[in-house]
């Protein structure tokens, strides 16, 4: 049962519909603030900058209504990778010997430089998280159809982009749920997905895959088949129900956090 | 092998703010050798309350025992438990995925670890219960019918012999014809093999014919239990809850509204017909026919 459970606990581009201030701003405004937010990050190098950062994320969590839990639980399948960061950091960098075992030595500075990227990580996973849960899919690719729409004149393909975006995010949902029952159902027939050594294991994901590809093509063709009956032509001259509009709030947040992170990356 | 369900309940995606109970409170004995229908509105839980029956589900809460054997204990072998239930989910030909129709059904089988002897008769035996001929056996499952290829996964379960035969809405989506056929598969496989079987279906017809006994769920929760004959002379709770009674039923009301003596546990056109032949005889009897 493991690997069907596993898929459960994948919250990156999931949305939980709600009313909080966060829920209810412009997308455009959520997108522009977790960019500043993504690159700033990378520009703070003490740990007191980190802290603040992570009272701002915290904040903002606070301010959007998800349980917190719920938002940890996304970080459980990346658990690895920002172990592996912190612990490579940390014994691979020279300085002020704290420990030494064989050829291991850990590192004061490494110590420091590891725990610091891996704050980092952490904190770039959960800021991202909050606009992917709370933005529907449809507002997220609106949004960024909005913001690349002048990147046009240099050839950008903005709406053919964002339609491409709303379906691929549109159907990671069904292909898990897809996945799950596929597998659900050739471990009724005695189907093993956890035993034996690579290839062994590698074969028994045929069951799954082909099956998989086959549902995807298929859903695919329906799609098409779909979009074309109702006229579908492309981006030109289409219009838009939901108009996108900046209100107060937005203005606020923008320049209110705006600030904040470009201090914060500028200073600490 | 009779299946006891004792306080069964699942919620999926549990303390998350996706949480949704599926079922709730489930007890349900199902005898050796019956055959049981499962009825109720979409949403209402069959499905999952199937997937518990082989251990592809774990329970929230509650016990599920297979002969005995409580198979969510600590040491069961899971795999062991889908030999002897076998299930076949809705929509089974969205499962297949090998190249011969007769590696697929072949599956199973292998997975079981019996001799190229035994999966080879077991994979002809599977195919003959469900009308496959074995000329497609060579083919691809890709190239068939969608009729034949929900056939030919359900030979995919089969093959595996089970004990008990667990089917999610096997008949959704095939023609009048493929119905009759898969109808008289299902009734053919538990008579011959004295197999237990368990049906989800909305066709209300189908049930009142097949099933032993109708197990009926709501949200949630199995409100109605009870043989097909009892749970459809309550077509006002059925109603009540979103769901018909089979069309003979359903006229044998309307004529009782009209005045006409015929009895409420009429479910075939069979029995119909002998229904309304009896008042016919006895009309004619009396000698006051005509006026109804
Ligand atoms: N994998 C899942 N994750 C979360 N919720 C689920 C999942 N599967 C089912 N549910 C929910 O559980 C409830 C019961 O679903 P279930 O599939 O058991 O219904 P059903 O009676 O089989 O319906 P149908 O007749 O449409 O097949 C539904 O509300 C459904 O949304
Ligand atoms: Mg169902």
């Amino acid at each position: 049962m493991v690997p069907v459970a596993t898929f459960r606990h994948i919250t990156i581009g999931q949305y939980i519909p709600g009313e909080s201030l966060l829920h209810r701003l412009d997308p455009r405004t959520k997108i522009l603030v977790t960019l500043l937010l993504v690159v700033g990050l990378f520009f703070i190098d003490t740990y007191l900058g980190y802290g603040l950062a992570a009272l701002y994320i915290a904040l903002a969590i606070f301010r959007s209504g998800i349980p917190p839990r719920f938002l940890f639980r996304g970080l459980r399948p990346v658990i690895i990778i920002i172990l592996l960061t912190f612990m490579l950091n940390s014994f691979m960098t020279e300085g002020e010997i704290l420990w030494q075992w064989g050829f291991l030595t850990l590192t004061k500075e490494g110590l420091s430089k590891g725990g610091m990227l891996a704050i980092r990580l952490i904190l770039l996973i959960v800021g991202t998280s909050i606009l992917t849960l709370t933005t529907s899919p449809l507002a997220l690719t609106d949004g960024l159809e909005s913001l690349l729409r002048p990147g046009k004149r240099i050839g950008i393909p903005a709406h053919e982009l964002a339609m491409m975006m709303t379906i691929a995010l549109r159907f990671i949902p069904t292909l898990l749920e897809e996945t799950e029952k596929i597998m659900k159902a050739q471990m009724a027939r005695g189907a093993d997905f956890e035993s034996g050594n690579l290839l062994q294991r590698a074969r028994s994901l045929l069951p799954l895959l082909v099956p998989l590809f086959v549902s995807a093509f298929r859903r695919a063709d329906e799609l098409a088949v779909a979009m074309e009956a109702r006229c579908y032509r492309g981006g030109e001259g289409r219009t838009k129900l939901k108009q996108l509009a900046f209100h107060t709030a937005d203005f606020l947040v923008l320049a209110g956090s705006g600030c904040f992170v470009l201090w914060l990356a500028l200073t600490m | 092998m009779s299946i006891e369900i004792r306080g069964l309940t699942h919620t999926y995606n549990p303390g998350t703010p996706l949480a949704r109970t599926a079922i709730k409170d489930i007890n349900l004995t199902i005898e050796d050798g019956e055959t049981l229908a499962i009825i109720g509105h979409t949403g209402s839980g069959k499905s999952t309350l199937v997937q518990h029956l082989n251990g592809l589900l774990k329970p929230t809460s509650g016990t599920i025992k297979v002969d005995g054997v409580d198979i969510n204990q600590k040491g069961v072998d899971l795999r062991s438990i889908r030999w002897k239930v076998g299930l076949v989910f809705q929509y089974p030909e969205h499962q297949l995925f090998e190249e011969t129709v007769w590696d697929d059904v072949a599956f199973g089988p292998r997975n079981m670890g019996l001799s190229d002897e035994e999966v080879r008769s077991r994979v002809e035996r599977a195919l003959a219960a469900v009308d496959i001929d074995m000329a497609l056996a060579e083919r691809s499952p890709f190239e068939l019918s969608g009729g034949e290829k929900r056939r030919v996964a359900i030979a995919g379960v089969l093959a595996m012999e089970p004990s008990v035969l667990v089917l999610d809405e096997p008949t959704a989506g095939l023609d009048p014809r493929g119905r009759q056929d898969m109808l008289g598969q299902i009734q053919r496989l538990q008579a011959e093999r004295h197999l237990t079987v368990v049906f989800v279906s909305h066709n209300m017809a189908e049930v009142a014919t097949l099933a032993d006994r109708l197990v009926v769920m709501e949200r949630g929760e199995i409100v109605m239990e009870g043989p097909p004959k009892t749970i459809f002379a309550q077509g006002d709770k059925l109603g009540a809850i979103g769901l018909g009674v089979p069309e003979m039923t359903a006229l044998m009301a309307k004529l009782r509204e009209k005045g006409w003596d015929v009895p409420d546990s009429v479910l075939t056109v069979e029995e119909a017909e002998e229904a309304i032949m009896a008042v016919l005889r006895r009309e004619a009897r009396v000698g006051t026919g005509g006026d109804l």
